[in-house]
């Protein structure tokens, strides 16, 4: 698919700080991308940088394969939707939106046009005259999306635009910003450390953590096949067991932990190696018995009853905790029953990763997490 | 707490009385027969008419009016750029410079007058108008640099960038953004500057020479002769004018309020 931003290799630093690391990644035409990650891990940076607001230390940025190094923010060809929305207090809504195609000396009909046009997409018709301090959060918001899309830029840049927006409101806000993605065809390059918000809302999302891309993948693959230990824990839920790979047969692991032995799916781990085995709650299973090619022991600590399932934390010999979810309708055994855990091999994600505390302990005896 | 009432009322009042009986008083014998400001004798205007034609007393007026309108003009760009520095930028010395900016307001005016009649001497230029507009202008910037930083502590970064993104330049948008913002704090201390410069005698006094004489300089030479109730006519003429301006401009703020008020109502 034809790409329409293209990040080459570009680090950042602040002073000794670095935010973002030799970051590689490809923005296709007309899709919706977020990046998303926890705070500091430089995805506002690297929207920055598109945006040209900051420059990358080194690497290149190129829209429409033009590199843009150096080049300002009124030179590029994108627009940004700002987190505080950025409206300019002393213009009416109608100047707000229409500053852009006044600065490039738009004809006064052809404004009003779009600007009109534009009002009534947002679904602000009638609010031309007013100020920005006479509008309500969500609709501000609204107004800093018009004043952006009215300049049809190649990329819209949003800076978590719906944080400062109570859930109700964000909610209804992500499926109009979607809808209004797919009908208008524009990029979105969106920023958000809200990983639920990401997962509605992405065509493709771009996990960072510590300046670093964990992965880039669509949200399914993201949430079903997460591929690293942060990704894991940040996405979702998660449960995360680590051990050596004991045995193989064809792409079905055997995996010792501290505790037990389970079985996953995996292609590319060799014999010996320390393994992070990812398993989501509503994956995980019970019985009273083990079952073949697991044998993994717990007891039920508690229930916690979360309306249509109910989580089930299990204790593990080495005093680790688990989760399981499960209908409700099935009947809560009693605290203290021992169970044996198990789960589909497909529904395990086998993850290596050299930043499993175990290497650690290897390499620094004292290393504790 | 009727009595209560009364007693705030009379405070009030004694307040007001302090403040403005001298102004009054030098209003009403603006209409006196009476060259003596003591005595009451008859109502007339012609003082007012006296003053017109009083040469030397216009003459002060107007070279007033131009080194007010020159320093104002000159320290409000000085200031607000130097405003917009100091708030934007980390350099060397800034700190320094922060500080040194103030010394001017809290430093005695003679001293001021002293060190700028030195300056100029040393310079060998010629006292005059000249001079008298430079040393307006070095004490009117710090004004105007305390006004328009302390809007400028408020003011939200993303607008210049958001101003940026949507494709204006740094020129366009400082005028079309960043100026209209900070217009509040810029206006005070061109106010500031105006009435500070209009009315200074200590420096001015200093640094005055031949054919520059101020309006307020005037005025102190003529009261050391005598004062004549054409002085009374020009002083009430000015309070006139100032009331004029003060009232328009109180005017509009109470109107925008309002507005503001009634919309969000």
């Amino acid at each position: 698919m034809e790409s329409i931003v293209r990040i080459e290799n570009v680090c950042k630093d602040y002073g000794e700080n670095r935010v973002v690391r030799s970051l590689s990644m490809d923005i296709r035409k007309g899709e919706f991308l977020t990046m998303l990650g926890p705070s500091g891990c430089g995805k506002t940076t690297t929207l920055r940088m598109i945006a040209g607001f900051e420059q990358p230390t080194s690497g290149k940025i190129y829209i429409e394969d033009t590199e843009i190094h150096g080049k300002k923010p009124y030179q590029r060809e994108v627009n940004t939707v700002f987190q505080n929305y950025a409206l300019f207090p002393h213009m009416t809504i109608f100047d707000n939106v229409a500053f852009g195609l006044s600065i490039r000396k738009t004809p006064k009909e052809e404004i009003r046009k779009r600007v009109l046009e534009m009002l009534e997409l947002v679904q602000l018709t009638g609010y031309e005259n007013r100020k920005p301090d006479q509008l309500s959060g969500g609709q501000k918001q609204r107004v800093a999306i018009a004043r952006a899309l009215i300049n049809r830029p190649k990329v819209l840049l949003l800076d978590e635009p719906l944080g400062a927006l109570d859930l109700k409101l964000r909610k209804q806000m992500q499926f109009e910003l979607k809808r209004l993605q797919k009908r208008l065809g524009i990029t979105f390059v969106y920023v958000t450390h809200d990983q639920e918000e990401a997962l509605t809302m992405s065509d493709r999302i771009a996990v960072l953590s510590k300046g670093i891309l964990e992965q880039l993948d669509c949200p399914k693959n993201i949430y079903d096949h997460p591929a690293s230990r942060f990704v894991a824990d940040f996405i979702g839920e998660s449960n995360l067991f680590y051990g050596t790979v004991q045995a193989k047969r064809g792409n079905e692991v055997v995996v010792m932990l501290e505790t037990g032995t389970v079985t996953a799916l995996s292609d590319d781990v060799r014999m010996g190696e320390i393994v992070d085995i990812s398993v989501r709650p509503e994956n995980l299973l019970m019985s009273p018995e083990p079952t073949p090619g697991f044998y993994c022991p717990g007891i039920i600590k508690e229930y916690v009853f979360v309306g249509n399932v109910q989580k089930v934390i299990i204790m593990l010999p080495s005093g680790k905790e688990v989760r399981v979810n499960q209908s409700a309708k099935i009947p809560e055994l009693a605290v203290g029953t021992n169970v044996f855990l198990y789960w589909e091999k497909e529904d395990a994600v086998v993850i290596s990763s050299p930043d499993n505390p175990i290497f650690h302990a290897v390499d620094n005896p004292v290393y504790s997490e | 707490m009727k009595k209560n009432k009364l007693l705030q009322n009379l405070y009030i009042l004694l307040v007001f009385l302090f403040l403005y009986t001298p102004i009054v008083m030098v209003i009403i014998f603006s209409f006196n027969t009476s060259k003596m400001n003591i005595v009451w004798e008859g109502f007339t205007v012609e003082w007012y008419g006296s003053f017109f034609k009083n040469r030397t007393l216009m003459d002060a007026l107007w070279t007033s009016v131009l080194i007010a309108v020159v320093s104002t003009a000159v320290s409000t760009v000085i200031g607000t750029l130097g405003a917009i520095g100091l708030s934007r930028y980390d350099f060397k010395g800034k700190e320094l410079i922060d500080q040194l900016l103030y010394i001017p307001i809290v430093i005695p005016e003679v001293v001021l007058g002293v060190s700028l009649l030195c300056i100029f001497s040393i310079m060998n230029m010629p006292l005059g108008i000249v001079t008298i507009t430079l040393s307006h202008i070095t004490f009117c910037i710090p004004f105007v640099v305390m006004n328009v930083r302390a809007r400028l502590a408020g003011f939200d970064r993303f607008l210049e960038e958001a101003a940026m993104d949507l494709g204006a330049n740094e020129v366009t948008t400082f005028f079309k953004v960043t100026l209209p913002l900070i217009m509040p704090g810029v206006s005070s201390g061109a106010l500031l500057s105006f009435s500070l410069s209009l009315d200074d005698v200590i420096i001015s006094f200093f640094v005055t020479g031949p054919g520059s004489t101020t309006l307020p300089l005037k005025i102190l030479s003529m009261v050391k002769t005598s004062v004549t109730p054409e002085v009374n006519a020009l002083s009430a003429i000015i309070m006139l004018v100032l009331i004029v301006v003060i009232s328009i401009r109180a005017g509009y703020s109470v109107k925008q309020i309002q507005k503001k008020q009634s919309l969000k109502a």
